[in-house]
């Protein structure tokens, strides 16, 4: 660990072992497709076979005489179509109204005795489409004349007006900073180039899936897979056009989201089913419908353009990128252009991006949303100029790195941040230190930037008189959150991690809270914690000066735990531990509640460094890690150990993402590779220990100094394994992902 | 309906009558039949893992074995690995080691493992690997799992 | 609606004749690890499963050194790979069962399986190619015996007859100064379905290779032998021209399909570098 300054935690920075950990390798821990509630029933979705058609008529009447059949849902038994228009629970998406936008679109749903009935009703539904032409991609949807999706769509432009004619460019969003002209009139050396993404998958092991019962007196229950529990429960409230009040989510264990379970695919199915059937009903996925049916990632066209002075400095940055939305607008181009060039200072700055919809799956956020194609395409270039000024690529970076006060092309200020702390990291690191030697084997760097958020936390802790805390939050833990925030009350309180029991509980027993992504749970729920913290400190301090007697003011609660008073009659001292404290509450005026209810924007931005080398079999265009180092500025490692997890994680999924995930399509819009056989993801033989530094530049906006670490480790993988190839055979990659296929298009010669 | 038939197996060193449809997988009858809900689908065509369990003393993917089939076998699940006073080894060190993210995969990782380590116990790293190369973990880059594993191998736990 | 029954036989004339009650709707159920899959897509009608692993034959796995190696159809990957014998005798057999699917599935997964799903990228099948591996079916008229390199006619057909199934294959002991190998090219390091797949067995009188075979696979609707790549080899010793001549010849014998596991340029230039690398090893291994 690279650690500037630290005060000296007691809890903060140990390993402790997760609270929910044991239920988690035993097998007990409840996930969304582990509910088994009375009378359940499950489900099946039928999906659109078209990749663009209108819908002409659906006919369920065979599918509902079936033996075993309960309910047939289709859009037609949406009250209304309203739900939001963000990615959270957009209606059509859920269920096609008027049109399927890509092959897997839901359409109909059944409910029956059993699921091989279901799915075997799904075939006695009959939908007559019109089908129309399609597009698939991204620069052949912004030209004219492309087949329109939407025909009541305009483009929303910069400068705020729409534009006047049907097209498949829902935004177009421009970041601009000085004169990108005379900052590229000013360069030495200037370098543009094109890359390219593909759409890839965020790859949760569990499948989603959603439980709901609707009960007489229309009250909804729901228990979904979901990064959201309060998400959910607005966006299906929305769709079924019932107060809030009326909606509840009761927290499940989730198998992983990365972004992808934002959105809700299936829980207004299965409430509307649970409503014609009286039961409550189930509804899952399987592997192919997560692939083709829920939201990846975007796929994006990309040209960086960055001119640079002899002497390393950048005079000019210009990129224009399209983001792949999918059939409704709404891709993370807006995240993608604030995130392309910003681990640097640059006076000069151009950004264009456009977000573009066709007939792909609805886009949803993957780790970094947008992030990991926008500065793959910016970090690629670096590498060139590094090349081309024959310069170390980590100091050319250090040279132009953005530091404390540097404004980002959209305008945002940086506080205190460490990207050059993880680049000189990286310089130190054993690896980079180390020499690599050895035929086709190449050595790459490269820096990633996320922003990290905030936003609204709700938490309450209860002291009990043995003095263990139970502490119940709403943020759902997708990889040790429960953890991280029980670990912060614990420090806050002076007690230890272990007498603080954290649950997620339904959104009826705790205030609003905002998902669990952008990394934003770790710092979040610590805020929320610390004033929960204060709150129990606070009102165990008046407890005492009732006890003792004395003035509020006379009693302090000490970060040690120790709650002390005046000195007594006698002059001797008074105090309480924690324990001692807490065993009097039930008899001194009951038990004690903190709370809290926070919605901070003081979250602060991540960088991170990342070093690979690897081995490329010139034969076949294989690509082999041979080392790899993850270096992130985590702000505060809460717990260290969850903190190397993400960015391990973060690295081996952007190590896919640039190796060989890709969805691959055949003539009709239908995806061909949707299983896990052929949609890649690398195994445990695929990748080799992903050694760690956490850089800690504490984020002052913090009570302890918490960035936010799960996201910027999906970024730098792709640029530094370009880097890397290019330095063991000579070929610069800029098509992700880097296959095997790929590279021996490049390699071999046309007569081979 | 009428296809149903029961199926008598050893489930975690516990006789079992499991009531299954002819078409269930064994995944599909240890969830719904067994309660074994340790047992996790994630794929349901081999390829991620999540649904390993042992049979008749081997790894195999619950998802691809018919339920039908099991009749008079022996079954391990998640469930049946650790003792009833404490975890298995590879249960403390997955703790320890901070192994899982999410959790999902990791029943699946724990049996896989837990084969391995009765076939062979002082892997290499790249012997690990090998054999885990069918449990898919999407959260951890399967580091903190195969030094869990080489922890439990080592008898550190 | 599709029903699944599931049929279990104790004999060989037992399975046959649930076969041929069942029809072209009955499938033999061994490892299971292709059929559960298929039957489950719904993308074959499926509707009877006929589980042959309690047929002592199905599963057995003995070798002589006169009589050579019987594989049981159903015998599954890990007891092949963990077998002395194989081990000593075969390696070209670990090569294939120690890299089709992860562990749990060679928990299952069978060569008798392996060559009924008739993929052109089953990973066994150059295997038994170069191996002179002959398989024994059984069916209503009685028992025949076919060379592997015969057994498959295209992507997922062979020349079982309705109501036949696969007994047993049969490896020949290894000839003295011979060796084989398999390789196969993945993305991945585990899991994938070849893009191309290669084995190679060589003879040799002294130092001139008296005898060879090279198959390869993913090149063409079923697995190939490539007599050219063999002829460059054989009747001299080994050398760089005799390899690089065998190589381009599977080159040449190659004529691939494009699908999303690869290209046909590349498969076409795969199937040269594999060949190469399994004559190496195969010499290697000739060799002692």
């Amino acid at each position: 660990m690279v650690t500037t300054e630290k005060p000296d935690y007691k809890v903060v920075g140990t390993r402790p072992i997760r609270h929910d950990g044991v239920d988690k390798v035993i097998g007990r821990a409840e996930y969304g497709a582990d509910i088994r509630l009375p009378g359940m029933l499950p489900g099946a979705v039928l999906r659109s076979p078209h990749a663009h058609a209108r819908i002409l008529g659906i006919d369920t009447s065979r599918a509902e005489a079936h033996p075993g059949v309960r309910a047939v849902v289709t859009s037609a038994d949406f009250p209304s179509r309203q739900g939001e228009e963000g990615e959270v629970g957009r209606a059509d998406n859920v269920l096609a109204h008027d049109k399927v936008l890509y092959v897997g679109h839901a359409v109909a749903a059944v409910a029956a005795v059993d699921l091989h009935t279901a799915e075997d009703a799904l075939d006695l539904i009959d939908v007559q489409y019109e089908v129309l032409p399609h597009v698939m991609d991204v620069r052949d949807a912004m030209l004219d004349g492309a087949p329109i999706l939407d025909e009541k769509l305009r483009t929303a432009n910069p400068d705020g007006s729409q534009g006047d004619t049907p097209t498949n460019v829902a935004q177009h969003i421009r970041y601009e900073k000085g004169d990108v002209e005379a900052g590229f009139a000013a360069a030495d050396l200037v370098i543009e180039r094109e890359y390219g993404t593909t759409m890839a998958h965020q790859g949760y092991i569990e499948p989603h899936n959603s439980t709901a019962y609707w009960s007489k007196d229309d009250e909804v229950t729901i228990w979904t897979s979901t990064q959201g529990l309060f998400a959910v429960r607005d966006a299906v409230a929305g769709m079924l056009g019932l107060p809030v009040k009326s909606v509840k989510v009761e927290p499940v264990e989730i198998g992983g989201g990365f972004g992808g379970k934002i959105p809700d695919y299936l829980s207004a199915p299965a409430a509307l089913l649970s409503r014609k059937t009286g039961k409550p009903v189930q509804l899952t996925m399987s592997r192919k419908d997560v692939l083709e049916a829920t939201g990846p990632t975007s796929g994006t066209h990309l040209r960086v353009k960055i001119g640079a002075k002899r002497d390393g400095t950048f005079t000019a940055m210009q990129a224009w990128m399209a983001y792949e939305a999918g059939g409704y607008p709404g891709s993370p181009m807006g995240a993608g252009t604030m995130c392309v060039f910003a681990p640097y200072d640059c006076e000069n700055q151009l950004i264009d991006g456009y977000d573009v919809i066709l007939n792909k799956p609805k886009t949803a956020a993957y780790r970094a949303p947008g992030a990991p194609a926008s500065e793959y395409g910016a970090e690629c270039v670096i590498d060139e100029l590094a090349e081309a000024l024959d310069r170390d690529p980590l100091e050319l970076r250090m040279q132009n790195s953005a530091t404390e006060g540097t404004q980002r092309a959209d305008g945002f200020t940086y506080g205190p941040i460490g990207h050059e702390e993880c680049l000189q990291a990286a310089q130190d690191s054993p690896h980079y230190q180390s020499e690599l030697s050895g035929a086709n084997r190449g050595r790459g760097v490269a820096s990633g930037f996320w922003f990290n958020i905030g936003f609204e936390t709700s938490m309450a802790a209860q002291v009990q008189a043995d003095g263990t805390v139970p502490l119940v939050m709403g943020a759902v833990d997708i990889g040790g959150s429960r953890a991280s925030a029980a670990m912060q009350l614990a420090e806050a309180l002076g007690i230890a991690a272990e007498d603080v029991k954290p649950h997620i509980v339904d959104t009826d027993s705790v205030g609003f809270t905002f998902l669990t992504g952008g990394s934003r749970t770790a710092f979040a729920n610590g805020w929320a914690a610390y004033e929960c913290a204060m709150d129990i400190r606070r009102q165990l301090e008046e407890r005492a000066a009732t006890i003792w007697d004395c003035a509020g003011e006379d009693v302090s609660y000490g970060d040690d735990g120790v709650i002390r008073g005046p000195n007594d009659e006698d002059g001797a001292a008074q105090e309480f531990s924690f324990k001692e404290l807490a065993a009097e509450l039930p008899n001194t005026g009951g038990g004690i509640v903190g709370r809290a209810d926070v919605s901070k924007t003081s979250h602060g931005p991540a960088f991170a460094t990342h070093i690979v080398d690897v081995e490329v079999d010139p034969e076949t265009g294989k690509v082999e890690i041979l080392r790899y180092t993850a270096i992130q500025d985590a702000g505060t490692a809460i717990h260290p150990s969850y903190v190397e997890g993400q960015m391990q994680g973060g690295a081996s999924q952007g190590i896919g993402m640039a190796l060989n995930e890709e969805y691959i399509w055949d003539e009709k819009g239908r995806m061909v590779n949707s299983s896990l056989l052929d949609y890649r993801m690398p195994t445990a033989l695929d990748l080799p220990m992903i050694d760690t530094i956490i850089v800690e530049v504490p984020n002052p906006g913090h009570p302890y100094g918490v960035r936010g670490v799960g996201e910027v480790p999906i970024v730098p993988p792709a640029p530094a394994l370009h880097a890397a190839i290019y330095d063991a055979i000579g070929e610069r990659m800029r098509m992700l992902p880097m296959s095997p296929t790929r590279i021996l298009e490049r390699t071999l010669p046309d007569d081979d | 309906m009428s296809d149903k038939i029961i199926v008598s197996a050893t489930i975690n060193d516990e006789p079992t009558d499991m009531l299954v449809s002819q078409r269930d997988s064994l995944l599909e009858a240890l969830r719904a039949a067994a309660g074994a809900l340790g047992v996790k689908e994630g794929c349901n065509d081999g390829n991620c893992g999540a649904c390993s369990v042992m049979l008749d003393g081997r790894l195999v993917n619950s998802c691809l074995v018919m339920a039908a089939e099991v009749e008079g076998s022996e079954i391990t699940t998640v469930e049946g690995i650790a003792d009833a006073d404490h975890l298995h080894p590879l249960q403390q060190a997955f703790l320890e080691e901070a192994a899982l993210q999410c959790g999902i995969c990791t029943p699946g990782f724990l049996v896989a493992a837990k084969a391995l380590l009765d076939e062979n116990p002082d892997p290499s790293e790249h012997e690990i690997r090998y054999w885990l190369a069918g449990n898919l973990c999407r959260c951890t880059g399967y580091d903190k799992i195969v030094r869990a594993v080489q922890q439990a191998a080592a008898g550190t736990t | 609606m599709q029903e699944l029954r599931y049929a279990k036989v104790g004999s060989v004339d037992d399975a046959v004749a649930a076969l041929q009650e069942g029809g072209p709707t009955a499938r033999v159920l061994a490892g299971g690890t292709d059929i559960i899959v298929q039957a489950r897509a719904r993308a074959r009608d499926i509707d009877l499963l006929v589980d042959v692993k309690g047929i002592d034959e199905v599963m057995q796995l003995s070798f002589d050194a006169d009589g050579g190696l019987t594989v049981g159809a159903a015998t599954p990957c890990y007891q092949i790979y963990g077998d002395a014998a194989v081990r000593e005798h075969y390696p070209a057999l670990i090569d294939c069962t120690t890299l089709i699917g992860g562990t749990g599935i060679q928990g299952r997964a069978s060569l008798g399986g392996n060559l009924c799903n008739s993929s052109p990228s089953g990973d066994s099948l150059p295997v038994m190619y170069v191996l002179e591996a002959t398989a024994e079916l059984a069916g209503p008229g009685g028992r025949r015996t076919v060379p592997a390199e015969d057994f498959c006619t295209g992507p997922g057909r062979n020349v079982m007859q309705p109501g036949e199934f696969l007994v047993s294959l049969h490896f020949p002991p290894p000839a003295p100064n011979s060796g084989a190998a398999f390789l196969r090219f993945i993305p991945r390091n585990e899991m994938d379905i070849a893009v191309v797949n290669a084995a190679t067995q060589l003879r040799f009188d002294g130092d001139a290779v008296s005898w060879a075979r090279v198959s390869i696979g993913a090149t063409a609707p079923t697995p190939l032998l490539v007599p050219e790549a063999a002829a460059a080899l054989v009747g001299r010793p080994l050398s760089d021209e005799s390899i690089a001549a065998a190589a381009a010849a599977s080159k040449a014998a190659a004529r691939p399909i494009a699908d999303m596991r690869g290209s046909i340029k590349q498969r076409k230039h795969l199937a040269a570098v594999y060949t190469q690398r399994t004559i190496a090893i195969a010499a290697d291994r000739a060799r002692g």
